[in-house]
């Protein structure tokens, strides 16, 4: 395929790929890569299922063009578990049932990783308006934020 | 289509120039992707201005602030700067989609994507910014609200390139403050905003003041009105009345699915009183 090379770096591992001048990260991600734990929910930048941390900004990759991509760093939901360790995060998602469905949660979990980066002793209210860009049709957020509340208190205690 | 990514502000601007079809630049992408994968438009060549040195900064200058075209708006949040000397303008471009779009989005994409509810504009108008715009015949510069002329246009021409909007320097005892009515707290457009930048003496009486109404009319609205009754008196009661009259009297709204044009005049007098007695409290009046 006549197409844009771009080399990138993925969850800490160097990259190549070739696309179209007019795909989407998100695309490249699931179609090109395999790598389908970031979700096409509304593809406007609305829903947040696609979210992923680009250069340490969290950013809904349905709105950034794959050959954006050049050079900069990527982090999706598959970087975040170490082997069969899973990231606090994910391992209290599980324990407050903080998710139905599913097909918010990886969006969810790098909203929410990217948040505790930031501000690692969140309030309530900032978890809220922090989370507010991901949209969740199942849950109530209440179990989100819960689980969030309560993995920001188990990683403070580890670090 | 063709993507590119130019290093300079001059090959960006020849590009756009020399292209035979349409033309798109990039910076944020929060509207330019939804308009392509919506099929609004599909431009032959999209030029991404991130690479172009300093378009990602925030530079204090002598004269003030030149904040570059492609710097998202979280990175005006982060600017301890620039938040002190311009709150209402960074409050403004804080309100801009969410946390996932903030991290894209810029102001200048919000002024050329020329929405009349676009929630920097007001802020920036009210602040006396100005584009920097460089173009196939040099570089100009322009009052911001020279820029959209109607919803969805610019005053720009093929091959012009904003790179920067610029703030000046505050004189002491100013304030500025930006306030919208939505029905929900985050993630949505305005029905009504407002922003006002005010600058007053050591009795607190205003010396200088503008006001902007967002989504009121097919642009941004400067009320010169609400200078004149705020200009020589203090934010009391009876000048704020004065104010919400002017306010909602210059207001040209349209009735739409966010509000009906009556509601949009009344609600633009209340949000006018609030962004004052906000941005006069910033300046330091009691």
């Amino acid at each position: 395929m006549a197409g844009i090379a771009v080399s990138t770096t993925i969850n800490g591992d160097k990259v190549e790929y070739l696309c179209h001048p007019d795909e989407t990260l998100l695309e490249v991600l699931r179609d090109r890569l395999g790598l389908t734990g970031a979700k096409e929910g509304c593809g406007t930048g609305d829903c947040g299922a696609c979210s992923i941390i680009l250069d340490d900004r969290l950013v809904c990759s349905c709105l950034v063009l794959a050959p954006e991509a050049e050079g900069r760093r990527v982090e999706t939901i598959e970087g975040m578990a170490h082997g069969d360790k899973l990231h606090p995060l994910q391992q209290k998602f599980i324990e407050h049932a903080a998710l139905q469905c599913g097909v918010c949660t990886p969006g969810f979990l790098m909203a929410a990783k990217d948040l505790l980066t930031k501000n690692p002793n969140p309030t309530e209210e900032e978890i809220r308006f922090g989370l507010a860009g991901n949209l969740c049709r199942c849950t109530g957020y209440d179990k989100i934020v819960r689980a969030v509340q309560d993995a920001a208190s188990m990683m403070r205690g580890a670090a | 289509m063709r993507y590119i990514r130019p290093l300079s502000i001059d090959d960006a601007v020849t590009l756009i120039e020399g292209s035979a079809g349409t033309a798109a630049i990039l910076a944020g992408g929060s509207d330019l992707l939804v308009r392509m994968k919506g099929g609004f438009i599909e431009p032959d060549l999209i030029v991404d201005i991130k690479s172009i040195d300093g378009l990602r900064e925030i530079r204090e200058t002598p004269e003030g602030f030149s904040i570059g075209a492609a710097t998202p708006c979280a990175v005006l949040r982060e600017n301890t700067a620039l938040t002190k000397a311009w709150p209402g303008v960074v409050e403004a471009a804080s309100l801009i989609g969410s946390k996932q779009v903030q991290g894209r989005c810029t102001i200048v994409g919000n002024l050329c994507n020329a929405s009349p509810a676009a929630d920097s504009v007001p802020a920036l108008v009210a602040a006396n910014a100005r584009a920097s715009i460089v173009g196939p015949s040099g570089r100009r510069v322009v009052p911001v609200q020279a820029v959209p002329v109607g919803p969805g246009k610019t005053s720009l021409v093929k091959g012009e390139v904003i790179d920067a909007i610029l703030l000046d320097k505050r004189p002491p005892r100013s304030g500025d403050a930006y306030q919208r009515f939505t029905p929900r707290t985050e993630m949505d457009i305005a029905v009504v905003s407002a922003g006002a930048n005010l600058t007053i003496d050591e009795q607190g009486v205003i010396v200088s003041a503008r006001l902007a109404l967002g989504a009121v009319a097919p642009t941004v609205l400067l009320v010169e009105e609400a200078a004149n009754v705020l200009v020589g008196s203090k934010p009391d009661e009876a000048t704020l009345e004065r104010l919400a009259t002017v306010c909602s009297d210059a207001c040209r709204p349209i009735d739409d699915k966010r509000g009906t044009a009556a509601y949009r005049k009344k609600v633009a007098g209340v949000l006018a009183k609030r962004v004052v007695a906000a941005a006069y409290a910033r300046a330091g009046g009691k």
